[in-house]
């Protein structure tokens, strides 16, 4: 922040001068800062999380029994389909989100992300974007053309209500958030490093957010085209997927997973720097393997873009295309695996602390392994013919969404809830939570690897009590019972251990990353000086080798003697997001008057952000403020 | 590994991909069967590594910290190497079923046009007249072609005793094959999210001895379309006048509709309504009473008829059935 901070602010008026960090609602609506942000981040994304688990419980009862009545066909329809793009696209990434923007700053020892105004904007285009997809159930229907929303049947000749509006819009406005986020934290991590931090003394979870946020990059804007397309299509009556008129339904699944096969690492490659992290610490060793984990990370995210036909190989494009995809997408194991044994070799040998935040990595290891090999017997297309569209699907994307993204969110919050609030989360409750929501989520997603092989498709409200597959289908919907109770006791440790929680110091872990050498909860500017990197793992360099704190960078990096250069809070962001948020209503409503006024005050917030200067503001840091390691 | 999966009761259900009734479905189980033999592998090599980690390696409140090892360049190779060795074998396999499940090789090939509806099936036989709705008839041992194409949304043909599904996509046509061993009814459904009626999209393969299918060839050629009683004859009135033949055709009448599935021999048919509901005369009076009560989202409309009608139409639609034609075959 400082190096920049000359550099950019060269206002009319002098910054002023601020002690006391602001509180209340409105120092929340208008903070700039990444560490509120990303706590938003987590809250909005757990909000949306309890949405969509509500969705999944319904989905089962419904499939409980064949032939039942709990939901219509129709209502069913819009259940499976907001579960799936909730889970993915404002629950998954915004708790990935969250930890980016609580961690990676810190860890890389700056004061803010590059553009702090653009994450604010970031995270209210997302909420935003993702309140109005829910306010779709109140103007005729949700959308309820399954995630992936094929054409023709989004179309509007086979889907005429606004629900497939609301989903081209909705996720088009949060869209555009990730993408910033995508750049901002490229730019972020390439320049804001702390001096000394080069790119192979980068901790894990760093490099993990540096691939990802060159995945959204690029994988969202294919995405972004796809529904613009159809939006055309929908409100405008163009023909870029319609057959009559030459247009190509295959068209929209290409864009489609040209983006999607990237974005399910876009939801996994954090987790991957999650664990990374959590690993070390807790077996008391540096991770095993550090510059394989990057390049594995790498060929991970590389490779990620050479698969996305195999999302489509029953449809249709012939032995050549799915044996090279199938290929290519075989070739994924490997880096993964890679990861899989240096986690494995990190803790053997190690001394492991099995507290809970362990216990989920532990439970990641073992899902993760699951879904991941069942992932690699889906790409053996002719195999695949047979799993495609299937619960053997259903139960691969739940291995590797519940219990690898999720798990390691839940290990990241267990491992990072001290450093941001000041307390620990309770440990006895932590595992109970673990045990239940892990033996809950085995019942209830191991069936469905059966229910696959035995022939039943995904989306389907129902079916007949003759095919033989009651039996499985109700001990999954048992499972959801035992995973809820899980679900609650952790939201219950959550809501408890922030107000009450026993009191954590800067350093409760004996960590290895920069987060751990300032205070819990971090002040605003996060360091009172901006710190020298002496190695890889850099707090941990200074506690063995060095004197127990870490030491300033040289003079030039910090600005005035005594002061911090901060960016000042704004509303700018929300009042943009809103806009563009009554922009998008305009659209799906077919209002003129609201589109306009919506695009004029989109037009007035850009201009304003754009010509306004910000001279940013100084802040004094506390006292000394500064954490020695005790031993 | 068959033998477990069948203890969990996954081989005997009807649609189960494991109990393969045909040359298609058993290439692709055995490739998922050795891909399994590969994966429980390493997830037991996983597992095994944590639970040693968890018996042995616990910190146990030591202050000296454990040896601070960093990495092997020789162990990463090794689980660069082995891993990707594993995978080339099933790459193998791989590569080659997708060539040989590409096209049906040979000249004595059954061809088949199959088209999407929502929510239904149509059948034709090119070089004959025959069209049907929902059931599909093939001939033991002989390797059929289907031809896939949609009217509308995509759909996937999906029969797992016979084989992987193909999608049907409108504006486009793809290729598929399959060969039943045995004669049987093989069940399916539709494997493509596609509306309100996705899950009621099922279908029937009845696989049929060589000759038992050329009679059954025979009675679609050349329906014979006789109504007896007077009630039955009156539904063949009703089903022109209520506006039924616009949307159906039924072979040996000059009804000719195309929007609904063709109901040629309807009677011969053991299931109605895209095989959701057993051919009864109850279910028939149900369905033409109020499909979507029957079938949510069936495109059929609902005609409001009355009750006499229905039993009329029943009647007549329960006539539709050639009788075999002695001392043929
Ligand atoms: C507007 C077109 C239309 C009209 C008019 C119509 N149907 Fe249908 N019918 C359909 C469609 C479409 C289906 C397939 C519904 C499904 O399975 O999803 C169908 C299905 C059926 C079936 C079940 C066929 C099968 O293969 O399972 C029967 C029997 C039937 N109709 C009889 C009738 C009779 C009798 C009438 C007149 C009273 C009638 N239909 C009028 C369109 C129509
Ligand atoms: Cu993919
Ligand atoms: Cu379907």
């Amino acid at each position: 922040m400082a190096t920049h901070s000359e550099r950019v602010w060269h206002g009319g008026h002098a910054p002023s001068a601020v002690a006391e960090e602001p509180r209340g609602l409105w120092s929340w609506l208008t903070t700039v800062d990444h560490k509120r942000i990303g706590q938003m981040y987590m809250g909005a994304g757990l909000f949306f999380f309890l949405l969509a688990g509500i969705e999944a419980f319904l989905i089962r009862l419904q499939l409980a029994r064949p032939d039942n009545h709990v939901v219509s066909a129709a209502l069913f329809n819009q259940l499976f389909t907001m579960h799936g793009v909730t889970m993915v696209f404002l629950a998954g990434m915004p708790l990935l989100i969250g930890f980016i923007n609580l961690v990676v700053p810190i860890q890389i020892g700056a004061r803010d992300v590059a553009f702090p105004r653009l994450n604010a904007l970031s995270l209210w285009l997302f909420i935003g974007g993702g309140l109005m997809l829910y306010t779709s159930w109140f103007f005729g229907g949700a959308p309820d053309a399954g995630w992936f929303n094929y054409v023709p049947i989004s179309g509007i000749q086979y889907s005429p209500g606004p629900g497939v509006d609301f989903y081209d819009i909705g996720l088009q406005i949060s869209g555009i958030g990730t993408l910033m986020t995508g750049i901002n934290f490229l730019t972020t991590i390439i320049n804001l490093r702390a001096p000394g931090m080069s790119w192979l003394r980068l901790p894990m979870f760093v490099w993990a957010t540096f691939v990802t946020s060159l995945l959204i990059v690029f994988a969202f804007p294919p995405l972004t085209v796809d529904l613009f397309l159809q939006t055309f299509d929908r409100l405008f009556g163009a023909h870029f997927f319609s057959v009559a008129a030459g247009g190509s339904p295959l068209l929209w699944a290409n864009l489609f997973w040209v983006f999607g096969h990237p974005e399910v690492y876009i939801l996994i490659m954090p987790a991957f720097g999650i664990i990374s992290e959590v690993v070390p610490v807790m077996s008391r060793r540096p991770l095993f393997g550090y510059t394989t984990m990057v390049l594995s990370v790498m060929a991970i995210g590389f490779l990620s873009f050479m698969v996305w036909v195999h999302h489509m190989f029953d449809l249709g494009y012939g032995p050549w295309v799915n044996s090279i995809f199938a290929l290519s997408s075989m070739l994924i194991a490997v880096p993964t695996g890679v990861k899989i044994f240096n986690w494995l070799t990190t803790m053997w040998g190690g001394q492991v602390r099995m507290n809970t935040a362990m216990h989920w990595v532990m439970g990641f290891l073992i899902t993760f392994v699951i879904g991941g090999m069942s992932g690699v017997m889906l790409a053996l297309a002719p195999a695949d013919l047979q799993f495609n569209n299937s619960y053997f699907v259903v139960a691969h994307f739940h291995y590797v969404l519940i219990g690898g993204t999720l798990f390691a969110i839940f290990a990241g919050m267990y491992y990072w809830f001290p450093k941001y609030t000041g307390r620990f989360l309770n440990e006895t409750l932590g595992k109970w939570q673990f045990w239940l929501v892990f033996i809950g989520f085995n019942v209830t997603f191991f069936p469905m690897h059966f229910l696959g092989l035995m022939g039943m498709p995904r989306r389907i409200y129902t079916y007949a009590p003759h095919l033989g597959l009651t039996f499985w289908n109700s001990v999954s919907t048992d499972g959801v019972f035992i995973l809820s109770a899980g679900m609650v006791i952790g939201a219950i440790n959550v809501l408890w251990s922030y107000g009450h929680g026993q009191l954590a110091s800067a350093d409760p872990w004996d960590g290895r990353t920069l987060e751990w050498a300032i205070p819990s909860p971090p002040p605003a500017y996060n360091f009172a000086y901006i710190p020298q990197v002496r190695g890889l793992d850099a707090w941990w360099v200074e506690k063995r080798y060095g004197n127990g704190r870490m030491l300033p960078a040289p003079e030039a990096h910090h600005g005035p003697p005594g002061t911090i250069h901060m960016p000042t809070s704004t509303p700018m962001p929300l009042f943009l997001a809103l806009s563009i948020v009554i922009a998008g209503y305009g659209l799906i409503l077919h209002s003129l008057i609201l589109a306009i006024i919506g695009f004029a005050f989109v037009a007035i917030g850009i201009h304003r952000s754009m010509f306004t200067v910000d001279p940013g503001m100084y802040v004094r840091p506390h006292e000394v403020e500064e954490v020695r390691a005790d031993g | 590994m068959a033998a477990a999966l069948s203890g969990c009761g996954l081989v005997s259900a009807p649609q189960s991909m494991l109990n393969p009734a045909g040359p298609v479905a058993r290439d692709q189980l055995n490739l998922i069967y050795s891909s399994m033999w590969v994966m429980v592998l390493v997830f037991v090599v996983v597992a095994g590594a944590l639970l040693v980690i968890l018996l042995r390696f616990r910190w146990k409140g030591q202050k000296e910290l454990p040896p601070q090892w960093e990495g092997s360049t020789r162990l990463e190779l090794l689980w660069t190497i082995v891993p990707f060795i594993l995978l080339a074998l099933l790459a193998v396999g791989t590569v080659r079923d997708s060539f040989v499940l590409a096209a049906p090789s040979g000249k004595n090939v059954l061809r088949v046009n199959v088209v999407g509806h929502q929510y239904w099936w149509a059948f034709s036989y090119p070089g004959t007249n025959i069209v049907t709705a929902n059931e599909l008839h093939i001939p033991v041992g002989q390797k059929v072609e289907l031809v896939l194409t949609s009217a509308d949304v995509i759909h996937a043909f999906w029969v797992p005793r016979l084989g992987g599904k193909t999608a049907l996509v409108p504006g486009r046509t793809n290729i598929m094959w399959i060969e039943a061993s045995q004669p049987g009814l093989y069940r399916g459904q539709c494997a493509e999210f596609c509306g309100t009626g996705h899950a009621d999209m099922r279908l029937l393969v009845d696989a049929q001895t060589p000759a038992k299918f050329a009679q059954w060839e025979q009675e679609m050629e050349h329906p014979v379309v006789q109504p007896t009683t007077a009630l039955a004859k009156e539904g063949e009135q009703l089903f022109a006048t209520e506006s039924c033949s616009s949307c159906h055709t039924i072979g040996g009448t000059r009804y000719a509709g195309v929007v609904g599935p063709n109901l040629t021999n309807l009677a011969q048919r053991p299931m109605i309504a895209g095989n959701l509901l057993p051919n009864t005369p109850q279910n028939l009076a149900a369905w033409l009473k109020d499909p979507q009560a029957v079938k949510p989202g069936a495109l059929m409309p609902n005609l409001h008829l009355s009750p006499d009608k229905i039993k009329a139409l029943v009647a007549f639609l329960e006539s539709l059935k050639t009788p075999a034609p002695t001392g043929s075959v």
